[in-house]
C-alpha cells in the first residue's frame, strides 16, 4: 500500500491538502470544524488539552495545537480554512499566520504584499480595456 | 424560456465582507478595489436578473471532510449564512428557487454531470461576499440565489477542463427551463493567492491578468494547465480560479466584455471583476 506521489508535492513552501493529508489529520480537522459552534470554542478555551483528548488529537499534533504553532499544525495536516476557525477568534489574522509561516513580522508580510501594487495601473493600461479609476 | 443574461466574477475573501460591514469601502486601502465594482453594479441593475447562480467553494461551514462533493447544487427554498467560527453576525437569508434548482439538477445529470443535490445548505463567505460586494448588505435581497459549490478545498479537485464543461452543461440547463426567468451567473474566488506555508503571500499579477484576458476570450487556455501547474503559478488557494470557468462555460462563446477590473493586493489576493454579457 503506497500513497501516490503528486507533481504538487515538490512545490516549495506549499502543503497541498489532499486525500493523504485529509485522512491522516481527520481528527484534528474535525476538532477545528467544531469551532463553527461558539459553545465548542468556549469549551476548548476552558481546557484545550481535554478538548483535544475528546477528539482523539494526540502526540505532536496535540502539542502543536496547545502551542498554537500554526506552521507545525499545517505541516502535520491541518487544513488552512479549518485552522482559521481557531486562529481568527484569537486575534490571529490570515496575514499574521502568513507572517508566522515565513518567520517575519506581520508588518513585513503586509509590506511584501503591497509591493505587488507597484506599476499595476501602468500594466493594466498597457493590456488595455481595464477600469483604472 | 429562461435567459442567461451574463456572468460576473468576484473575489469572495472574508476581508471584503468585513470592509463592507465596517464601512471601510472608501478608505484608501479599499477604495480602488470597491470603486471598480461600480460598472458591474450598474450592469446588474440594467440586466435586472430574477435569479443568480453563485459558483463558489465552501470553506468548512456546510461541508466537513466526512463528505466532500465535487459539485453540489442547492435545491432549497432558503439558504442561511451562519457563524464560520469567527463569531460574525450572519447576513439575511437568501431565497432560492426550488423548481429551477431541480430542473438544473435533472438537466445536469442528463448531461452526465452527476452532481450532489442539497435540500439544506448553509452558505459561507464564498457565496455571501460577492453578493454583498455587488448589492450591498441588505435585509432583503432583491434577487433569488442558488448556490453551486465546487470542491476546491480537498484534492482531488475537478480540473479546469471539467469546470468549463460543467459551465457548458449549465448553460444548456438554464436555456431549457420553460419559465421566463432572467438569470445571471457569478464565478467567484481567485485570483492568485496562497494563505498557507512558507510561500504564503504569493500573488502573480501577470498570471492574474492573463487569466482575465483568456477567460474572457479563450477560456480553453486555462484548461491546458493541470491543477498542479495552476497551484504552482497561482497558489494553493488560487486554484479557486477554475470556478470562473463554470461561469464562462455557461455563456456563449462570443459573450461581450462589458467590464474588466483588477486589483492587488486585497488582503492576500489578486482580485478580478469581469462582466460578460451574452449577446
Amino acid at each position: 500500500m503506497v500513497w501516490k506521489k503528486h507533481d504538487y508535492d515538490d512545490i516549495p513552501g506549499t502543503y497541498v491538502f489532499d486525500g493523504k493529508t485529509a485522512y491522516q489529520a481527520y481528527a484534528v480537522n474535525k476538532m477545528l470544524f467544531s469551532f463553527n459552534d461558539e459553545s465548542c470554542r468556549d469549551e476548548f478555551e476552558a481546557d484545550p488539552a481535554a478538548y483535544c483528548d475528546k477528539f482523539g488529537v494526540a502526540g505532536a499534533m496535540k502539542e502543536a495545537v496547545l502551542k498554537k504553532d500554526f506552521l507545525g499544525m499545517l505541516r502535520l495536516g491541518c487544513n488552512i480554512y479549518f485552522m482559521a476557525k481557531m486562529a481568527i477568534p484569537r486575534g490571529v489574522s490570515v496575514q499574521d499566520a502568513g507572517a508566522a509561516f515565513q518567520g517575519i513580522s506581520t508588518k513585513e508580510f503586509q509590506a511584501k504584499l503591497l509591493k505587488k501594487r507597484d506599476g499595476l495601473e501602468e500594466k493594466l493600461a498597457q493590456v488595455g480595456g481595464y477600469w483604472n479609476g | 424560456m429562461a435567459r442567461l443574461l451574463g456572468g460576473v466574477t468576484s473575489s469572495h475573501i472574508p476581508a471584503v465582507g468585513n470592509a463592507i460591514a465596517n464601512g471601510l469601502t472608501q478608505e484608501h486601502y479599499w477604495k480602488r478595489f470597491f470603486d471598480g465594482y461600480e460598472p458591474a453594479k450598474a450592469w446588474l441593475k440594467k440586466a435586472a436578473p430574477d435569479v443568480i447562480i453563485v459558483v463558489y467553494n465552501d470553506h468548512g461551514l456546510n461541508f466537513f471532510l466526512d463528505k466532500v462533493p465535487t459539485f453540489a447544487l442547492g435545491c432549497a427554498d432558503w439558504y442561511h449564512n451562519a457563524d464560520e467560527g469567527w463569531g460574525l453576525k450572519p447576513v439575511a437569508p437568501f431565497q432560492g428557487d426550488v423548481q429551477f434548482s431541480w430542473h438544473l439538477a435533472e438537466s445536469l445529470v442528463e448531461q452526465e454531470f452527476d452532481i450532489c443535490t442539497c435540500q439544506e445548505m448553509k452558505v459561507d463567505h464564498g457565496f455571501v461576499n460577492p453578493i454583498r460586494a455587488l448589492y450591498g448588505t441588505l435585509e432583503h435581497w432583491p434577487i433569488k440565489a442558488i448556490p453551486l459549490a465546487v470542491n476546491t478545498v480537498q484534492h482531488p479537485v475537478p480540473t479546469a477542463a471539467r469546470c468549463l464543461k460543467l459551465g457548458h452543461a449549465l448553460g444548456k440547463a438554464i436555456a431549457s427551463y420553460p419559465e421566463d426567468l432572467r438569470v445571471v451567473i457569478f464565478g467567484t474566488g481567485g485570483l492568485s493567492h496562497q494563505l498557507q506555508g512558507e510561500r504564503a503571500g504569493l500573488i502573480d499579477v501577470d498570471f492574474d491578468i492573463e487569466c482575465i484576458e483568456k477567460i474572457a476570450t479563450e477560456p480553453e487556455w486555462l484548461t491546458r494547465f493541470s491543477n498542479s501547474e495552476i497551484i504552482a503559478r497561482a497558489g494553493t488557494e488560487g486554484i479557486e480560479t477554475i470556478m470562473w470557468l463554470v461561469m464562462r462555460g455557461a455563456l456563449r462563446d462570443d459573450a461581450k466584455v462589458i467590464h474588466k477590473h483588477y486589483h492587488a493586493p486585497i488582503s492576500n489576493t489578486g482580485a478580478g471583476v469581469l462582466v460578460l454579457e451574452n449577446s
